[in-house]
């Protein structure tokens, strides 16, 4: 069978057979942009889509539906309304930092595709730290936006900022807290060894109920972390306008926009990746049949497909909860999520040394 | 690829918001208004500076974020180990932690996890 793997490893091979070893390593960084570019771009209009199609369903609307096919060009038509606006800068701006704060949010989500494994060996890079890298390069987003906030000379943009590096911040504990319950039970950092312990099992459901906790603690982190609703407390529109990128317009904004959609994306890989198996498919114990049915179907399309899922429960929570107030939302990290997540990574420890787990 | 890749990112992610807003300038219509470098407010001109004082509330829970964050850095190469470490690495880890809890309980007392 075909797969993603093979195709990239015969091109590599045909490359270095072909041409001069410096330039094929060129040629070969010059193909791997363009795919990253391409994936990044086909990534947020999907999920632009995907968004507004799920809450359409949710309050029993149809959603866009004129432009292109069932309204699947909508998204490409609103990319071109924004470029083709102005995009200003207000007077009393910090120019410098006004117009790198994009930047480094756009820099910041693109570097963290490179450890994510996309299908069985497909990979951009094959880190040995993977973890402590997605949560080391993950913090630095929100450095791009307290510097949005601050630069844009608005007390709005000035208050959404606050209030998202606080919740950034504190839902990061959380986060890193959970994942490093996967971490003991594995023992390693590098995702591949994470995805190739899942063989027989996901973690979600080999590791007993303390993984099942660290999970839930996991999606609701992340949930705050990349802004999301109930969470959204950094743009609350009746009362922010739009929280740290009010001034932004046009395409600056639309820059914002994006990464916003491919954090969401990003976690959601993680996420699938440390406790659902990644591009594993689904194995259950001894059921050879079943097993060697679910191989057939590759590796990418598991991927993807569990990636998908989780961000589309995501996309649900904003249908399902009303938004949060600042006090509760500091209230629910610091007085419960993480007592509890430092308490169950204990459990976690205690599991995986009396060798409970599957 | 090995590390060469993260320079890749780095110019990709330069390229596109780089091109994106280069195509906007090029593409866009624009046209000078004294009103439109005000700030995006309420329709008044703004009054005083925008670089207020916040809520010190904020500063309280980055530094305990500080506190926490060091602790988890110190945790994830134990959390490599402990699986060949043992029992002992479990004990010490629970010393650490109940320390550690003792300076969050404390921080509680003192009221620092109420938002003014």
């Amino acid at each position: 069978m075909l797969s993603i793997a093979e195709i990239a490893n015969s091109l590599q091979q045909w490359l270095m057979a072909t041409f001069s070893p410096g330039w094929a390593t060129l040629i070969e960084f010059v193909l791997v942009g363009t795919l990253v570019l391409s994936f990044f771009a086909f990534l947020g209009l999907v999920l632009v889509f995907m968004e507004r199609k799920v809450s359409a369903y949710m309050q029993l609307r149809v959603g866009p539906n004129r432009v292109g096919f069932r309204g699947t060009a909508q998204t490409l038509a609103d990319t071109i309304k924004l470029v083709v606006k102005e995009g200003l800068t207000p007077d009393g701006a910090d120019k410098f930092l006004f117009n790198f704060a994009p930047f480094l949010v756009l820099i910041t989500s693109m570097l963290l595709m490179a450890p994510i494994a996309f299908a069985k060996d497909f990979q951009i890079w094959d880190i040995n730290i993977g973890v402590l890298y997605i949560s080391a390069v993950s913090s630095i987003s929100v450095i791009g936006v307290l510097m949005a906030g601050w630069s844009s000379n608005n007390k709005y943009s000035l208050l959404g900022a606050m209030r998202s590096g606080a919740q950034i911040v504190s839902y990061e504990l959380s986060a890193g807290l959970a994942i490093m319950s996967v971490v003991i039970l594995v023992g390693s950092l590098s995702l591949n060894d994470i995805i190739a312990s899942q063989q027989n099992g996901w973690w979600i459901f080999k590791g007993h109920i303390p993984v099942i906790i660290s999970f839930v603690i996991y999606i609701i982190a992340v949930t705050a972390e990349t802004n999301r609703a109930p969470f959204d407390l950094a743009e609350a529109e009746s009362e922010l306008t739009a929280g740290f990128h009010t001034e932004y317009s046009g395409m600056k904004f639309a820059l914002f926009f994006l990464a916003e959609y491919v954090n969401i994306f990003i976690v959601c890989a993680i996420g699938a990746t440390l406790f659902l198996g990644g591009w594993m498919p689904l194995h259950i114990g001894s059921w050879e049949g079943f097993n060697h049915i679910m191989d057939f179907i590759p590796s990418s399309v598991w991927f993807m497909g569990k990636t998908f899922f989780l961000i589309f429960v995501i996309m649900w929570f904003r249908w399902t909860f009303p938004r949060l107030r600042i006090d509760q939302l500091l209230n629910l990290e610091w007085k419960y999520l993480l007592p509890i997540s430092l308490f169950n990574l204990l459990l976690v420890t205690f599991i995986a040394l009396m060798g409970w787990h599957f | 690829m090995g590390a060469g890749s993260l320079i890749v990112l780095i110019i990709c992610g330069i390229a596109f918001a780089g091109g994106g807003i280069f195509l906007s300038q090029v593409l866009a219509k624009t046209s000078t208004n004294p009103q439109k470098g005000e700030a995006y407010e309420c329709g008044v001109p703004t009054r005083g500076r925008s670089w207020i004082q916040f809520n010190v509330g904020y500063y309280l829970f980055a530094i305990l974020f500080l506190i926490f964050d060091v602790e988890l850095v110190f945790l994830y190469p134990w959390a490599v180990v402990v699986k060949d470490a043992g029992w002992m690495a479990f004990a010490e880890i629970v010393v650490f932690l109940f320390i550690l809890f003792l300076g969050f309980l404390y921080a509680h007392k003192k009221g620092a996890l109420k938002w003014m």
